[in-house]
């Protein structure tokens, strides 16, 4: 696996703060000073109002690059990356071409190292088109440095297609990383089926569509041991299911959105095109299930699954618009903001399903505060409170589900692999 | 100004008070048919991206009774072709200052958006599966001068409600004026949760017995394609709307075009307790109504006043 940005020299300076690290169980106001982008000393401070965390990771972005530029680059996106306190970002291949050979893969992370301002990594796809009929070469492009596999935009409809991508995929050991969607219990749908759908006619897409997926994909895993990454998990059958398989020893790994763990269905009533995504906003109770799984580590990863769209694109009627919407730049807003603040989510735990828990689960370098480590680092400002408009956005897109709201917290700084990014 | 007085966009905008001022104001625009001058020197634009025979043309004669300048616009063979998006047929036509814009459109939440991007008044006159708020108001009032009431009516709505805005918009409106509803067809064709619109469901024909009004859906033949039900066949055999199936005194509705012999029997169809024509007919005025108060400058409380008399001539 490669991950790529643009080559230079690590910065030197100095974080001071209280520093949290979940993963290595520090708490405490600490100094820490980076020579040429290297941790040299950590040393006792005395208490500041500022949090110093082991930077973010996001496995779930996209950069719409190659094919809609006009939506997000490598730089504009890693710019959000980096404004949103990630140190490394994994993107999708769902893209223009797309990402299913060796060639477009090798283009892509030579331009990362031009255009890219965070470490990315490149996920590539399991079958040629993502068509969902054959298999990538998937040796050639786990030499040329993918970072896993997905067809994520669209679901491996052929059971026997996913089960031979499982075991061809067995010696290159990257995982795979599941959009769980059975089609035609999805087909046609906008939004969560339920009382909101019903009442708004718009067409349903129930949970069983994702559910019913997450069993089969998890069963075919079990069966070729191999190891799985469930993507933006949204319905509570679906955790219960990934419970039983965690249970039997099948070693899955899962994701969640911020918008699927604060928002539930009823934001739909607004029809506004900036709560359209794939799975949808779903009930109260499948929120509830999110956060418990999340809280009890079931669901390791919180993933952004940042989604730019051409605002032309979202300026029409809900069924028209295309689902997604961004989030690199909000996440930790919006999780502290509406988890963490309401004592719903201990700061710790969200710092740790950031950072450790997508790192661990596509085995990518995990940001440690440590002597002699790489600084990957972000500073937050916990009382900080600023409203989201479509001017604070670095993404070239700003369908953001947040347009207007007010939330507290903010990254001040960022750190990525020795350098400073932002702030 | 309300938004309920600004536009009609959805049942679901208005209060108890609003239907009773239209209703009110219809019955005024009965007494006398002809021509009045209320929208002189008042322009109404009906843009229409979906096919329309009886909305379409009761809206164009609502404006040109009420003495408005009115011009229509079909989709087919509009800019619409040529790849304009929505917004900007809006920003296009408002560069005209319409007072009104009556808006069909396929899609659900349409007509909300076009009021975010105009100064005119808009009417939606169909939304995809969402609301056909104006359908609703002209059955309220159809069946309020059928039965001199509408508080405690039973209404049985019957048929594919799962892709009916009449549906939605009639159970809403039900629901506002102290009348209930209950929803009956098929149950791939009852959307789960749409009780939470506060009605009663039923898959069983029979619960429309005991019914006021049995208002049938119609039967969208294109939706067969998916395969709701195995055939419209089994349909007309299981909840087709029968003489066998109808007790004497129980009101017939249906918001047209029908498929006889499909959701409704072409006999029961033209006996005389079906409101067809008279659904047809209340179009007119209620119509007229509603494009009367949206350019009415006056508050809701001194219209409640004008209730029993014909709005003034401006």
């Amino acid at each position: 696996m490669i991950l790529a940005c643009r080559n230079g020299r690590g910065d030197s300076l100095v974080l001071e703060g209280r520093v949290l690290a979940p993963a290595q169980r520090i708490d405490e106001c600490l100094r820490i000073t980076v020579a040429d982008g290297v941790i040299t000393t950590i040393e006792p401070s005395p208490a500041s109002e500022l949090v110093v965390a082991p930077a973010f990771v996001d496995p779930h972005v996209h950069l719409r690059t190659p094919g809609r530029e006009d939506e997000e680059t490598l730089h504009s996106g890693t710019e959000a990356a980096a404004a949103g306190g990630y140190c490394s970002i994994l993107a999708m291949p769902n893209t223009e071409p797309v990402v299913d050979s060796a060639a477009v893969l090798r283009g892509l992370l030579a331009r990362a190292r031009e255009e890219a301002v965070v470490p990315t990594g490149f996920m590539a796809a399991i079958s040629k088109g993502q068509a969902g009929d054959e298999l990538t070469e998937m040796v050639e492009l786990a030499e040329a440095g993918a970072a896993a596999f997905t067809d994520d935009g669209r679901p491996v409809a052929s059971a026997a297609l996913l089960r031979r991508a499982l075991r061809y995929s067995g010696p290159v050991e990257l995982p795979l990383a599941l959009h769980c969607e059975e089609p035609t219990l999805s087909r046609g749908g906008h939004v969560h089926e339920g009382a909101v759908s019903a009442e708004l006619g718009l067409g349903a897409y129930p949970s069983v569509a994702e559910s019913v997926m997450v069993e089969r994909d998890l069963a075919l895993a079990a069966l070729e041991e191999r190891r799985v990454h469930l993507m933006h998990v949204s319905a509570a059958e679906s955790v219960a299911a990934l419970d039983r398989s965690l249970a039997s020893g099948v070693p899955a790994s899962a994701e969640v959105t911020p918008h699927h763990l604060v928002l539930t269905d009823e934001a739909v009533r607004s029809l506004d095109a900036n709560v359209k995504m794939n799975p949808p906003l779903r009930a109260a109770r499948d929120r509830s299930s999110l956060r418990d799984a999340l809280r009890r580590g079931a669901i390791s990863c919180i993933a952004t699954d940042h989604a730019p769209h051409a605002r032309q694109e979202k300026e029409v009627p809900f069924e028209e618009a295309p689902f997604g919407v961004t989030g690199l730049e909000t996440a930790f807003a919006a999780l502290h903001t509406h988890l963490v603040l309401p004592g719903e989510l201990a700061l710790e735990t969200l710092l740790e399903r950031m950072s450790a828990g997508p790192a661990r689960a596509f085995g990518l370098p995990e940001p440690r505060v440590e002597v002699g480590a790489r600084a990957n680092l972000t500073v937050l400002d916990l009382g900080a409170e600023w409203n989201v408009t479509e001017e604070c956005f670095r993404s070239r897109s700003a369908n953001s589900w947040l347009l207007g709201r007010r939330l507290t917290g903010r990254v001040v700084r960022t750190v990525a692999d020795g350098r400073v990014v932002h702030g | 100004m309300p938004e309920a007085r600004r536009h009609l966009l959805s049942i679901a905008d208005l209060e108890r008070a609003d239907v009773e001022r239209l209703l009110a104001a219809a019955r005024s625009f009965e007494d006398d048919s002809a021509t009045r001058p209320l929208l002189s020197w008042r322009s109404v634009v009906n843009l229409f991206y979906e096919s329309s025979t009886r909305t379409l043309a009761s809206f164009e004669l609502a404006a040109r009774r009420l003495s408005a300048d009115t011009s229509s616009i079909r989709a087919a063979g509009s800019s619409v072709d040529k790849g304009e998006s929505l917004k900007d047929t809006i920003l296009t036509l408002s560069a005209y200052d319409p007072d009104v814009i009556v808006v069909r459109h396929p899609s659900i939440g349409a007509a909300r958006l076009v009021a975010s991007w105009t100064d005119a008044h808009v009417v939606n006159a169909g939304d995809g599966k969402h609301e056909h708020p104006t359908q609703a108001l002209l059955d309220l009032y159809t069946i309020e001068r059928a039965l001199g009431r509408l508080d405690g009516v039973h209404v049985a709505i019957v048929g594919d409600v799962l892709h009916s805005r009449v549906a939605r918009s009639l159970v809403r409106a039900l629901g506002l004026v102290g009348a209930r509803a209950t929803l009956v067809g098929p149950p791939t064709l009852l959307p789960p949760g749409i009780e939470a619109l506060g009605c009663a469901v039923s898959s069983d024909i029979g619960a429309i017995s005991n019914a006021d009004v049995i208002y049938v859906l119609r039967m969208q033949r294109e939706r067969m394609e998916d395969a709701f039900v195995p055939s419209l066949r089994e349909y007309a055999a299981v909840w087709g709307i029968t003489r066998e199936r109808v007790r004497p005194g129980q009101l017939l509705m249906h918001p047209g075009p029908m498929n006889r012999g499909v959701e409704i029997d072409a006999r029961i169809a033209d006996c005389s307790g079906a409101l067809v024509v008279d659904q047809v007919r209340a179009g007119l005025v209620v119509r007229m109504a509603v494009l009367a108060d949206l350019v009415d400058d006056r508050t809701s409380a001194e219209l409640e006043h004008s209730f029993a008399e014909p709005l003034e001539v401006s």
